[in-house]
């Protein structure tokens, strides 16, 4: 039988899913073993054991000098600026991209301006930020939003402007008004395709995230991974990375799932 | 060809239609009363779905102008018209309930575009009356993806008639249709078309469908030709057969009945 007309079984396709996980963890624990067998105090690649002891001491004691559970505040404080980086984008993104995408006049003027600012490199700008909007809450937000929203307008504006023409003529026929159109026909069509785009620059908006943290902040995930960078301490740093994955993939199965549940009709309409 | 008399309901005035140098229609005089069913073939290309597009006010004739009751027609499309298209007709977003149902929310809401409480329960309740009535009575709360392509055709021809439109312009409505549905179909519209005094026009590749349909059948056809510019000169009304003399000889009675009885044969939608 030819490969590509075989396909994996149920219970195989669940092995098939978790076997690059594992193998990837096997390699890791088992250079991790070698390594320090060859020298106990070596830092590179630590044990499970010395993890979930940096964990511990992170997540579930006290910090002696501040009194938080520096962990949970680190999340807290990134969680916030992520959601609100990426709630203020949406918004925005989703005005000027239905704007853009079923206005014509407005579309002249944006759609140029939109292509144009989407090209420059949002770090590049980061100092920009920080000389403007302070060294605070605000330029590391600002940093997201303005990382992503042009990528979300200019989905958002594709997506309006494929909206068939006769349905747009359809509801003049049955008396919209500009207004009334978008609102009816326009924005819940675009709004299962916002929630998509938002998977889509997850990642991102994450880099942008640890990006700003890493350069000025006093909390946050990304903050704290620059921080123990200087001591080399990799067993804070896996477990780190490791929860911001976690994070950023339950957030991308949050968004599929409302997508589902919000917009039932969204996968049936696209065929 | 066309009686010019200044009453009728629909007059088109020498119409003219050309995008750069392709002219499509060229000289097209008509006159339509109102309650005729029109169908209008011809060619691929000859013009007869731009000239329905003008009608809907989709586009904007290069000269000449089309009168809808002594009046020069709407530049947009509004709800004076209604529309069914081959694809497209129905919006995806809305149960089929509510693709009825908002095109009596969105006159009467210029806010919101909806309705809220009494008021809306009252639309839907018109919509499932008019939706029961074209045979779709059981899939109220479905969405339009989970009807089949005969069925979204009857939950378009509803959507339109909900605004009790004075004319249903529709373009190749049974296109994408199998013969036995497409049956079907031609007598669910000639029934609602007897039931309304609607004004019907419809553009369609199937000549039979022309025929048994209309009351009146419009051909369009070029009739100057050049074989160095095949572009140069557009379709014109080469034909124009009145049709099914029983139906039409049908609504006249009826138009011809005092108002108050006649108003009692056509059920409000």
């Amino acid at each position: 039988m030819r490969l590509i007309n075989r396909h994996p079984e149920r219970s195989g396709r669940l092995m098939l899913v978790l076997l690059p996980f594992a193998l990837l963890l096997f390699a890791y624990f088992i250079g991790s073993a070698q390594r320090l067998g060859d020298n106990p105090n070596d830092k590179l690649l630590p044990s499970a054991s010395q993890m979930s002891a940096a964990v511990e001491r992170l997540a579930f004691t006290e910090d002696k000098r501040s009194g938080h559970y520096l962990f949970w505040q680190d999340s807290a404080a990134s969680l916030k600026r992520l959601a609100m980086g990426l709630g203020i984008a949406a918004v925005a993104g989703l005005c000027l991209g239905i704007a853009a995408g079923s206005l014509p006049l407005l579309s002249a003027p944006l759609s140029p301006l939109l292509t144009v600012l989407s090209m420059v490199p949002p770090l590049a700008i980061l100092p920009i930020l920080f000389i403007v909007f302070g060294l605070g809450e605000l330029s590391k937000v600002m940093l997201i939003v303005i990382g992503i929203t042009p990528v979300l307008a200019r989905d958002l504006e594709q997506r309006a402007r494929e909206i068939p023409p006769e349905l747009l003529i359809k509801a003049q026929t049955l008396g919209a008004s500009t207004w009334t159109l978008i609102l009816r026909v326009v924005l819940p069509q675009t709004l299962p395709r916002l929630l998509i785009a938002l998977r889509l620059v997850l990642g991102s908006a994450w880099l942008f995230l640890i990006a700003a943290e890493a350069i000025a902040a006093t909390d946050g995930l990304g903050y704290r991974i620059f921080l123990v960078r200087r001591y080399m301490a990799m067993d804070v740093i896996l477990p780190y990375v490791a929860w911001i994955t976690l994070l950023a993939w339950l957030m991308d199965l949050g968004l599929r799932q409302l997508t589902r549940l919000a917009f039932p009709w969204y996968e049936g309409a696209k065929v | 060809m066309s009686d010019k008399t200044s009453s009728a309901f629909i007059q088109v005035n020498n119409l003219w239609q050309q995008y750069g140098d392709q002219v499509v229609l060229e000289r097209l005089n008509l006159s339509v009363n109102e309650g005729e069913f029109c169908t209008l073939v011809g060619a691929s290309g000859c013009g007869k779905s731009t000239f329905l597009r003008l009608l809907l006010g989709q586009e904007r004739a290069s000269r000449g102008q089309i009168l809808l009751g002594g009046q020069p027609l709407a530049a947009e499309p509004d709800a004076s018209r209604g529309v069914v298209f081959q694809r497209y007709s129905v919006f995806p977003h809305l149960s089929v309930l509510d693709n009825v149902a908002i095109g009596l929310e969105l006159p009467r809401s210029p806010v919101l575009g909806r309705l809220f409480g009494g008021a809306k329960r009252q639309a839907r309740e018109q919509a499932a009356q008019l939706l029961g009535k074209v045979g779709l009575g059981h899939a109220l709360d479905k969405y339009p993806s989970q009807l089949s392509g005969g069925m979204q055709q009857r939950l378009a021809i509803a959507q339109a008639l909900i605004m009790q439109p004075r004319v249903l312009l529709l373009d190749e409505p049974f296109g994408a249709l199998d013969p036995g549905i497409r049956k079907d179909m031609h007598a669910l519209l000639l029934e609602l078309w007897r039931e309304t005094r609607l004004t019907v026009f419809m553009v369609t590749h199937d000549l039979a469908e022309g025929f048994s349909l209309g009351t009146r059948l419009l051909v369009f056809d070029k009739v100057r030709l050049d074989p160095h510019a095949p572009n140069a000169f557009g379709a014109r009304i080469t034909y124009d057969i009145p049709l099914n003399s029983d139906r039409r000889a049908q609504r006249a009675a009826v138009d011809a009945l005092p108002a108050h009885l006649s108003g009692k044969l056509q059920p409000a939608l």
